[in-house]
């Protein structure tokens, strides 16, 4: 494999040369990229006019403060027990984290919520639902299970979020760079390659990628040469598990649950169909509805440069607080609290 | 987050559910979102659920762009 890496490193310095390229701006829509771009220490191995920039694809980093402040009304409840993922618990709401309540359970999988559910009966299971496309089915058919089991202490508390609303949010602001987009693997390998299809409105090209060294200094290699050629295409270079459709099944049975609804990103703010919302049909699985749970909105903290980090407008380095005030043992923003925020992989692998 | 790993069907117990498997270690998961599932098959698990099966034959697959890239190479 790292002979392979140095004959595409290599591609990529010749086409950057060949075209006298001096300045192309890519960005890493999924968190999972951005750990395993600082992780292989990719950027490394690329001239130094290929810009790489994260870009929003952290659900917790992009969870706004009003929704964790709505997760931790619930966890101040005697009779709930909160299940997660884990990442959740140390995203700083207001004054405190999930993390300070006891009856919050770390879970690996949303059927992990509705076994708890099972087991402990006189209990309200409250599921926080995070997550894209690859997560959002798999709480959709969990809460089907629930129906199915007629279990009525199980609900879930939506902050579910969709990429291409996000997307075209940054694409279409006015000083946007980017030039092409290295697009998730595993939601696309949920949405199919053309769900992605909106990117030609914009001027960026799109590569699916792998998670690998090897497939992502192939996908970058994919958006370099689409940018001097000026094409605008969205390529799949993850073929073993992305598929033209998507699975359909799994898409079937999110929107059968969910439904598009205008949502809040944090320090981004409500962007228009990028969020989903529970249906009204499954209402007595919507924690919101159940708990009568109201929204105040919750600015970002002062100096937290979070929403511009994920708007791929501003480098961690560029924050005040990165570093300093804002640690992963102590974050602020939750760019900073994700293992897989931009901060958090600046500042484990580049400081 | 979306961290998803592929995995081998080793059996399908019952309806619903697989068993998948790698270097040994096995893990019964759901295969709701993937009702056609077969045994031998391999899938890619994320959080507890089988999200897609494998779309070629070939585990590696790789686009024809590059696979004459490497060729050339060799």
């Amino acid at each position: 494999m790292k002979e392979k890496i140095k004959v595409i490193k290599n591609l990529i310095s010749t086409e950057i040369q060949k075209q006298n390229i001096s300045n192309i701006n890519l960005m890493e829509v999924c968190g999972t990229h951005t750990m395993a771009i600082a992780k292989y220490a990719i950027k490394s191995m690329l001239p130094t006019n290929i810009n790489i920039i994260s870009g929003p694809g952290c659900p917790v980093c992009v969870t706004a403060a009003t929704d964790i402040e709505m997760g931790i009304e619930l966890a101040s409840r005697s009779e709930t027990i909160i299940a997660t993922f884990g990442d959740m618990i140390k995203v700083p709401g207001r004054k405190k984290t999930l993390s300070e309540f006891g009856n919050v359970k770390i879970i690996y999988s949303p059927l992990d919520a509705l076994a708890l559910a099972q087991n402990t009966p006189n209990k309200e299971i409250v599921l926080l639902g995070i997550g894209f496309e690859t997560t959002t089915p798999l709480i959709a058919a969990t809460m089907l299970q629930a129906q199915k089991s007629a279990l009525n202490n199980f609900s879930v508390l939506s902050m579910n979020k969709t990429v291409p609303a996000a997307l075209e949010v940054i694409l279409s602001s006015s000083d946007c760079k980017i030039n092409g987009l290295l697009l998730p693997g595993h939601v696309s390998a949920v949405t199919g390659r053309n769900y992605f299809d909106f990117l030609s409105k914009f001027n960026a090209a799109g590569v699916i990628s792998g998670f690998g060294p090897l497939e992502i200094m192939e996908s970058i290699y994919l958006l370099v040469k689409m940018f001097s050629e000026r094409k605008k295409e969205v390529i799949n270079n993850h073929p073993q598990f992305v598929t033209e459709e998507g699975n359909q099944t799994a898409m079937k049975i999110l929107f059968s649950v969910f439904e598009d609804a205008d949502v809040d990103w944090r320090g981004i703010g409500i962007i228009p169909h990028s969020g989903l919302a529970i249906r009204k049909e499954f209402a007595q699985y919507d924690a919101k509805k159940k708990f009568k749970l109201h929204t105040t909105r919750i600015e970002n903290p002062p100096h937290c440069l979070c929403g511009n980090i994920l708007m791929g407008k501003a480098r961690p380095n560029d924050c005040k607080l990165f570093g300093k005030a804002c640690t992963p043992a102590n974050p602020i923003g939750p760019c900073m609290v994700s293992s897989e925020g931009t901060c958090a992989a600046y500042y484990k692998y580049y400081l | 987050m979306c961290l998803a790993i592929p995995l081998k069907v080793i059996d399908i117990p019952s309806e619903g559910m697989a068993q998948v498997e790698t270097d040994g270690v096995t893990i019964e998961v759901s295969s709701i979102l993937t009702p056609d599932i077969k045994k031998g098959e391999y899938v890619l698990v994320h959080a507890g659920f089988i999200i897609e099966k494998l779309a070629t034959k070939e585990a590696n697959s790789r686009l024809e762009l590059f696979k004459e890239i490497y060729e050339r190479k060799n």
